[in-house]
């Protein structure tokens, strides 16, 4: 991502911040007035509370604080959120519109730039996006918390009763069809069915919003918040098939072959990497797919009201330094392990979680064990896992990352008791779409090929974006993926035949 | 979702379902499974594909009642609608013409192995087929197999059909009579280690359909571990159908039995619901 804006989104920033009653803002509120007000924080449940059970853990910002909160804002003539958002959301302009009150054009705002903003103003890592490039943050240390905001003013408009209906198109006639309903996917369609086109999803699990619903917890990210979303992209005319698995109900040959003129591979990087370490398999060691899938997905927190069984460790070890070993070790918690603790092999500094989900874990009682590693896990007489090896490591030179690499201390292995393993250390794309579909170019990892200009994959007519293609990246950037590709499938349905072999 | 055709009794615990479902009906093959939920609060379970019929647009799955899931299966009905009915998923079994083939199959592998011995045939494959039950009144599709079957050979613990052993010796004395080429085992865990353990000496390449526990059926979790070979596979993307020679037996029965505890949780929890 480059962080220069192009001379047209400059010019509508521009546009904007000339409008009369911005002006008038800035006038009114000075910015060495703006400054002298300290951020709003997030109203949080206690943590000796929350971690027992799977409610939201944020409360979010009430109104009066929003205000408060986007005060602080200074409106900068050349704002350094906007630039550090990988979607390029007119910060400043939805943080004034929350400011002057007007909450629902602010949300509209948003809209015009991410489709999902209840999810971002979440799960985004604001603090290395758009509040780390925030001029306030340059000059007095803090922020404005742009997510929060985001949050806010998003909850507002789901609240208030519904998201309104965008400007339609007239319908096109045209089909196309979207593999995967994660966040890339859910945003392709919605762009699509905007401008008139016939969409439909395609999804293996029987619940839309991929990472976003089997993945991230209830306590991070409720739910509802999809359901919203996904009756919304409803309401916009797009049909969901779900339990359509691509590659084996059908492949993407067969959905041409049904009239589908473009197609968009959104489906995400879910295989489960393992270490292939002695005892891997043991009973009681999860991926964190299988262990979150279980827990979100089938719903094995109110087991046996629902039919799903997890199994709720006493001392869970989660391996890995991410939000998906944050939000596993945080699930154990809440499923009553009295010891969890996170085994990472580099050190605090390079975790790659956002901050505010360790700093929610430690919160809630989660250790952290840096600088080790798993060697092997030891099991009973059932095949159930009762302990594991670990080894030291110590950072030796910077490697490929630029992340100091962590090397080994000889001799320094102990073993460790646990009955529950949670591996955490990444995910690969399925090959399944790959390996069914004859001229798809694929890279070295198995991510899928494309031209970044318009997501195109190597078959005219395909495109994708998202964690098939990055391996493993973040819901902003599968968006940003998404919309780029929607423009260009746009742009292809509507040349008809003319264009077909041009994109 | 998907609709219920019928759902019939075959034998005391075995019922048959049959599902519209025309995308499966017209792509699957022997040895695919589907991935079943019978309500919104159940679990996820795979079901081999036991028969299809590609103009109706129907699919077959023939299952035990063994527990929570099962048994709300069990009590559904043609007409009602079934959430999810997913696939087909895994690899189809290697069908080519080997020569002569022996099916083996017990309790709901006696349907599992029928696609598989029609596909042999049709492959040109001499097929012998032998199921197991434990008494004469278990035994179903006995006309549809031995309609396909070059040699149709049951074994019933209870004597019905002459011997009372139990399906690896009779593999064995198949082994002694004649040359077979390959031998393929559906059933319960227990059927499949006992006869690849039968033809271990041998030599006689013995296929497995293997049943760990599963959630997704496309490689997203892991659940389906097995060890092959000293190598980890996802039952679910990598088979299910095995080198029984290979598969570490102790491994899976241990992966089975992860939430024995809970599993009959679950079954008290639901029967004090539904039969107070
Ligand atoms: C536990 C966890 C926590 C995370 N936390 C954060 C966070 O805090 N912030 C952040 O920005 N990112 C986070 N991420 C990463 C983020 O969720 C992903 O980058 C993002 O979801 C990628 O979106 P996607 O649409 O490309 O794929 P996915 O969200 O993976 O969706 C892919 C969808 O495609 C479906 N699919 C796959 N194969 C097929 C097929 N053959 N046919 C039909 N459908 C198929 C899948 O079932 C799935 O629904 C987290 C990831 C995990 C696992
Ligand atoms: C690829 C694959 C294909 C399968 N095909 C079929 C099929 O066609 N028909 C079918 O009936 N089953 C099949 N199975 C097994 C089936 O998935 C399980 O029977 C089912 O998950 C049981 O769910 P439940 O909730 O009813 O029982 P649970 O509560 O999960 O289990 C109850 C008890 O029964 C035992 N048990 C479960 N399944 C079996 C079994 N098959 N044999 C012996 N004991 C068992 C369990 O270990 C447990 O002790 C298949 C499994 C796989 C992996
Ligand atoms: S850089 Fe910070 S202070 Fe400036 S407009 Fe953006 S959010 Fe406001
Ligand atoms: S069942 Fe999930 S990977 Fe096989």
């Amino acid at each position: 991502m480059s962080d220069e804006l192009t001379p047209s989104l400059k010019a509508e920033l521009l546009a904007e911040f000339e409008k009369d009653w911005r002006k008038e803002l800035r006038r009114t509120v000075p910015a060495k007035e703006r400054m002298k007000t300290s951020r709003r924080p997030m109203p949080e449940r206690p943590p000796d509370v929350r971690n027992k059970d799977f409610d939201e853990v944020n409360l979010g910002l009430g109104p009066e604080e929003a205000v408060e909160e986007a005060r602080r804002c200074l409106d900068c003539a050349k704002p350094g959120c906007v630039a550090g958002c990988p979607v390029r959301i007119d910060i400043p302009s939805f943080i004034k519109l929350i400011e002057k009150g007007d909450f629902a054009a602010s949300a509209a705002k948003i809209r015009e730039a991410n489709s999902l903003p209840a999810v971002c103003g979440r799960v985004c890592p604001q603090e290395t996006q758009c509040e780390e490039t925030c001029n306030l943050r340059k000059a007095s240390g803090v922020p404005v918390a742009i997510g929060n905001l985001e949050r806010f003013v998003s909850d507002f408009e789901r609240r208030k009763g519904g998201i309104d209906l965008p400007e339609m198109a007239p319908p096109s006639g045209r089909k196309a069809a979207v593999v995967g309903a994660g966040p890339a996917g859910l945003t392709v369609a919605g762009e699509l069915a905007k401008h008139g086109h016939r969409v439909t999803v395609f999804e293996a699990l029987h619940e839309a919003g991929g990472v976003l619903i089997y993945g991230i917890p209830e306590f991070r990210l409720p739910k509802s918040i999809l359901q919203a979303e996904v009756a919304y992209l409803e309401s916009l005319g797009v049909e969901f098939r779900m339990n359509f698995i691509v590659g084996k109900t059908a492949t993407v040959d067969d959905l041409r072959h049904e009239g589908y003129e473009v197609v968009f591979i959104g489906t995400g990087a879910g295989l489960p990497n393992f270490m292939k370490i002695p005892g891997e398999n043991l009973v009681g060691v999860y991926s964190a797919n299988e262990y979150l899938t279980r827990v979100n997905l089938m719903r094995a927190y109110d087991f046996p009201r629902y039919d799903t069984p997890v199994f709720p460790g006493r001392q869970a070890a989660v391996i890995g330094g991410g939000n998906v070993a944050m939000d596993s070790v945080r699930t154990a918690k809440r499923l009553g392990a009295e010891k969890a603790v996170i085994i990472y092999r580099r050190s605090r500094t390079e975790m790659p979680a956002r901050v505010e989900e360790v700093h929610h874990a430690e919160q809630e009682g989660v250790e952290f064990h840096f600088l080790t590693v798993p060697t092997r896990y030891i099991g009973d007489d059932h095949g159930r896992v009762r302990a594991m090896e670990c080894l030291r490591m110590e950072l030796g030179e910077p490697d490929d990352s630029g992340r100091r690499r962590p090397v080994p201390v000889p001799g320094s292995e102990f073993i460790t008791e646990v009955d529950l393993v949670v591996v955490a250390i990444g995910q690969s794309p399925n090959p399944l779409i790959p390996q069914t579909t004859p001229g798809l170019s694929v890279g070295k990892w198995g991510t899928i090929e494309v031209d970044w200009e318009t997501m195109a994959t190597s078959l005219p007519g395909v495109f994708s974006g998202g964690d098939i293609v990055r391996g493993g990246a973040t819901v902003i950037l599968a968006m940003g993926d998404a919309r780029v590709a929607a423009t260009a499938m746009d742009r292809r349905l509507k040349a008809g035949s003319a264009g077909r072999d041009q994109t | 979702m998907p609709r219920i055709v019928r759902r019939e009794r075959l034998v005391p615990n075995i019922h048959l379902l049959e599902v519209e479902a025309p995308e499966i009906a017209s792509k699957c093959r022997a040895g695919q499974f589907v991935i079943v939920m019978p309500d919104a609060r159940g679990e996820r379970i795979p079901l081999t594909i036991a028969d299809w019929d590609r103009d109706r647009g129907t699919v077959v799955c023939v299952f035990m009642a063994v527990g929570t899931t099962t048994r709300k299966l069990a009590l559904l009905r043609g007409g009602d609608d079934i959430p999810i009915f997913a696939g087909p998923l895994g690899l189809p079994s290697e069908i080519r013409p080997f020569g002569t083939v022996l099916c083996a199959g017990g309790c709901f592998g006696i349907a599992a192995i029928h696609p598989l011995v029609r596909a042999l045939k049709e492959a040109g494959n001499r097929v012998l087929v032998l199921v197991d039950v434990k008494a004469g009144y278990l035994l179903y599709w006995e006309d549809k197999l031995r309609a396909l079957a070059d040699e149709f050979i049951v074994s019933s613990r209870d004597g019905t059909y002459h011997s009372t052993d139990y399906v690896p010796r009779r593999v064995r004395e198949v082994l002694e009579r004649e040359r077979v080429d390959r031998i393929h085992a559906v059933g319960c865990t227990y059927l499949m280690s006992s006869v690849a353990e039968a033809t271990r000496p041998s030599g006689v390449r013995t296929m497995v359909s293997l049943n760990p526990i599963m959630v997704d059926g496309t490689g997203m979790c892991g659940a389906c571990r097995v060890t092959v070979d000293g190598k980890t596979k996802f039952a679910c993307v990598d088979g299910p159908d095995f080198d029984g020679h290979l598969v570490d037996w102790n491994e899976l029965y241990a992966r089975r039995k992860s939430y024995f505890d809970d599993e009959i949780r679950s079954l008290c929890a639901w029967e004090e619901e539904n039969f107070p």
